[in-house]
């Protein structure tokens, strides 16, 4: 009996070696089959709808273009599916003259008969735009998140085609960021005539499943949670790619996108763990890129409530935070300390601000000259992982401890990631947050406007702090064209930045970006997405 | 017979009552909500935030939105994913076959080896071969599943190359998948290596996930076969002179079995917990790993429909497992 068992379980063990030994390794890649191993799903393929970078990355950046576009590889706006523009002496009108003989994918489901014009244009706006327009609420809980969160409906006015080929928008204010939004995700064109066509046939929800874009790829099948597959849009405007084929091999694990680099499964994967770039940079198959993000991490107090109030009290804590010991612990070194609440990458970056020193001596002297002695606050440490902080609860306790230094005592606390962030706009909320941002279009305004002007406090003004001289050099700097003189404005609102301290600004991150040594031509976007265009494998 | 499966049919009456009221309140009762999800750290008025929840009908008494949900239940349909606008149910369909091949797998390689070493280390109680045995599937039941599978992927993937990486096929391939198992589509698909290359990405994730109940299975085995092989019965049979195979294989196993059995049934919930990791690790588009991700996202239709449709499905395997326990025992089913 025993013999007889101990055979079966033999076979059976015998059975799975052979189950191994029979795979033998396949690593040869398909000719000119470029395979990119995504951190995650995207929500849906109209980048309209949502607002995630991994979604991006599959909808937007394959298969759309916009009116203007970055540079690959740089904040720089280029001309995109508008030629060219005119802006109105008084900066309120903006006039688009569009490329002509752009054509959209041909798929399965859709042929176009007409070549990209004025109309769709106005399609892609007025359905995220007008209420009233029948595309406004095609799939249930349709948000336009970005379109509202870049507060376009209070800025636009009006969009009207002058012609076929020429597009006009008229502003309610002067918006110097304009072209640098419109060259954001949500402003992707999408296809009036393939709109036409779903209504037609009532599959609308096609438009978010079954995407026609103009971009250098065009899809050509979604499995959901595994892979996405384009292939190279044969009639792109700016030609076609040199790769044929494009797949997304969806891998959530950071360690397991490892071993797929590293098996050669997939040529290009984002977000490696900080603790194996070493591992992956000593790899004689692999590149990293190193880039430094357009991002900036953070503390902010709450400069309503006392005692942060009070301008000496924010410099003491400022300077009681050793900032090299957070990047050496949390960012294993991989960053660069902050001291403008814009990262370096950005045009108008004050070089000449001080940063507050290191300095607990200073700290405790200041905190007794501010007449503080005592003081028990709260500091926020976020619950989820970003590139400009990829621990927050560590980055915590070392603030904690430098604190404790200076003779405050801190008590860390975190919410549920939603809760968190809704919470800490309370414009009643207790202690310091940390935080940080991620720039959408390379413009100062995104991070200078955005995270501190007046608007939004109560919101993404985690500070709560309102300054009449930062707000009117920020608002000023809006509604001139002039490069320089908006250099100019934001470099003096850095200053003011520097010497009111609303935040202790903590970290600008480095991206790493690993790939096999065949790819070319892959340029790190410093806005966080992965782009293809132009990729090639050698 | 009838009289039996009527009454476990009737059970499952409470027990489904019980589970939509779980799948419904579990969401809820997490902190943060879908619109606050969906805005992400670029925020949200309170305006819009109050707008979009009247929207997705959350602005409702919570036994509106239950009765609604219920309501939803009865007609076949759960609703759109918050997420990706599709009907949770046609994602729930797409990604299952995937968790039922990987599952199936695993837990036929968990009995086809579990079982007979549970024999074997009955047959060879206290010796060297028996405490090697269990330990080494205490060891499989105590297993990390993340750390294994990594584990397994740097050895078999990483070093050796025997094994992909993750995933269910090579995407060399690409054909259509009409039953959305791959081992059959690959072969009705007829590519060449289309079969075999299914069957490589299958490797690694089944032992993995097969682990904790081989081990569980073995053990089981084990025990049960030890009570039954000192009953008298076993002893006559022996006496009489039949054959330690027909001793053990047919009379000891038989009644060793059942309650081997209730742990195969229990080992699916088991299965299912274990599938959300294994998932995870290799890249395995199946409805564990989509649940998880839709509790990030508070995806309430998603979580919801999802929930009540995994339990459901353990529901029916335990029904099955209380018919074949009355099959195996004619006992049961008079009690």
């Amino acid at each position: 009996m025993f013999k007889n068992l101990s055979l079966m379980a033999l076979a059976v063990v015998a059975a799975l070696a052979v189950a191994i030994a029979v795979a033998v390794p396949n690593q040869t890649a398909q000719a000119k089959t470029f395979v990119y191993c995504s951190e995650g799903s995207p929500e849906g393929f109209d980048t309209a709808l949502y607002t995630a970078g991994t979604t991006f990355d599959a909808s937007s950046r394959a298969i759309y273009n916009r009116l203007t576009q970055f540079v690959v590889g740089t904040t720089d706006i280029e001309p995109g599916l508008a030629e060219s523009w005119d802006i109105s002496s008084d900066g309120l009108e903006y006039t688009f003259n569009l490329r002509r003989g752009v054509k959209f994918h041909t798929t399965d489901n859709f042929t176009p008969s007409r070549d990209f014009n004025a109309d769709d244009v106005l399609f892609t706006f007025l359905r995220q735009y007008d209420e009233n327009h029948p595309w406004h609420a095609y799939t249930p809980g349709t948000a336009w998140e970005y379109f509202n969160g870049m507060s376009m409906p209070d800025l636009i006015k009006s969009i009207d085609k002058v012609d076929d080929y020429t597009v006009k928008f008229v502003l309610t204010r002067p918006e110097a960021p304009m072209i640098a939004n419109l060259a954001m995700d949500f402003a992707s064109i999408v296809s009036a005539e393939y709109a036409d066509q779903l209504t037609a046939s009532g599959t609308q929800e096609d438009m978010n499943q079954k995407p026609v874009g103009t971009g250098p790829f065009q899809l050509v099948d979604y499995r959901q949670d595994a892979a996405i597959r384009y292939k190279a849009h044969p009639d792109y405007w700016r030609g076609k790619q040199a790769i044929d084929d494009l797949v997304f091999a969806i891998t959530t694990d950071a360690s397991v996108r490892q071993q797929k680099l590293l098996a050669g499964e997939c040529h290009l994967m984002p977000y490696p763990n900080p603790a194996d770039i070493a591992s992956l940079d000593a790899d004689p198959n692999v590149t990293v890129v190193k880039q430094e993000g357009l991002n900036v991490g953070y503390l902010a107090y709450n400069t309503t409530q006392a005692p942060f109030d009070d301008v000496r009290v924010r410099k003491a804590l400022n300077m009681a935070i050793n900032k090299q010991a957070i990047i050496d612990a949390v960012f294993q070194g991989e960053a660069e300390a902050a001291k403008n609440p814009i990262p370096p990458t950005i045009w108008s970056y004050n070089e000449a601000t001080v940063d507050d020193a290191y300095d607990p001596a200073a700290a405790r002297a200041m905190l007794a000259e501010a007449g503080v002695s005592g003081l028990s606050m709260n500091v926020w440490a976020m619950p989820v992982q970003r590139p400009y902080n990829p621990n927050a609860r560590r980055m915590a306790e070392l603030i904690q401890a430098d604190f404790k230094e200076v003779g405050v005592d801190v008590e860390i606390v975190s919410y549920e990631w939603g809760e968190y962030l809704a919470r800490s706009k309370e414009l009643d909320r207790d202690g310091a947050v940390l935080l940080g941002w991620t720039g959408d279009n390379g413009d100062p305004d995104n991070f200078l406007a955005v995270l501190l002007g007046c608007d939004g406090v109560g919101g993404s003004n985690r500070a709560q702090w309102c300054n009449e001289e930062f707000e009117e050099l920020v608002q000023e700097a809006k509604t001139v064209s002039d490069p320089a003189t908006r250099t100019r404005l934001y470099e003096k609102a850095q200053m003011v930045f520097k010497r009111e301290a609303p935040w202790a600004t903590i970290a600008h991150s480095i991206t790493h970006t690993p790939m096999r040594t065949n790819v070319t031509g892959y340029k790190v976007d410093p806005l966080g997405g992965h782009v293809f265009e132009g990729v090639d494998l050698r | 017979m009838l009289a039996f499966v009527l009454t476990r049919l009737l059970l499952l009456i409470p027990t489904f009552v019980g589970v939509t009221l779980a799948a419904f309140s579990f969401i809820r009762l997490l902190p943060g909500d879908p619109v606050l999800a969906l805005s992400g750290e670029r925020g949200i008025t309170p305006e819009r935030h109050a707008a979009l929840m009247s929207e997705f009908g959350l602005d409702k008494p919570l036994w509106q939105q239950y009765l609604a949900f219920i309501q939803d239940v009865f007609s076949l349909d759960l609703g759109n994913s918050l997420v990706t606008k599709r009907p949770v149910l046609e994602e729930f369909l797409t990604l299952f076959p995937a968790t039922v091949e990987l599952s199936l797998v695993a837990m036929t390689l968990a009995v086809a080896i579990g079982l007979p070493i549970g024999v074997i280390a009955a047959q060879r109680r206290g010796k060297f071969l028996d405490h090697t045995v269990m330990t080494v599937a205490l060891t499989g039941y105590s297993m990390p599943i993340f750390w294994w599978g990594l584990l397994l992927i740097i050895l078999f993937s990483g070093w050796l190359g025997w094994t992909p990486v993750s995933g269910r096929i090579s995407l060399l391939y690409f054909f259509d998948t009409p039953t959305g198992f791959m081992l059959v589509d690959s072969l009705l698909s007829g590519e060449e290596g289309a079969f075999k290359s299914a069957v490589r990405h299958l490797i690694l994730p089944s032992i993995v996930l097969g682990t904790i109940p081989l081990a569980v299975i073995a053990r089981q085995t084990r025990s049960a076969m030890l009570e039954v092989l000192s009953e008298d019965y076993v002893r006559t049979a022996r006496a009489k002179g039949l054959a330690p195979i027909r001793v053990v294989g047919l009379h000891a196993l038989r009644n060793a079995l059942i309650p081997v059995i209730t742990v195969i049934g229990l080992q699916v919930g088991v299965l299912l917990g274990g599938a959300i990791l294994t998932e995870t690790i290799f890249s395995w588009p199946g409805i564990a790993s989509w649940i998880v991700h839709s509790i990030e996202r508070r995806d309430y239709p998603s979580v919801q429909g999802g929930l009540l449709l995994i339990a459901g499905i353990i529901m029916l395997v335990n029904l099955a497992v209380d018919l074949l326990y009355g099959l195996v025992n004619p006992r049961i089913r008079r009690s």
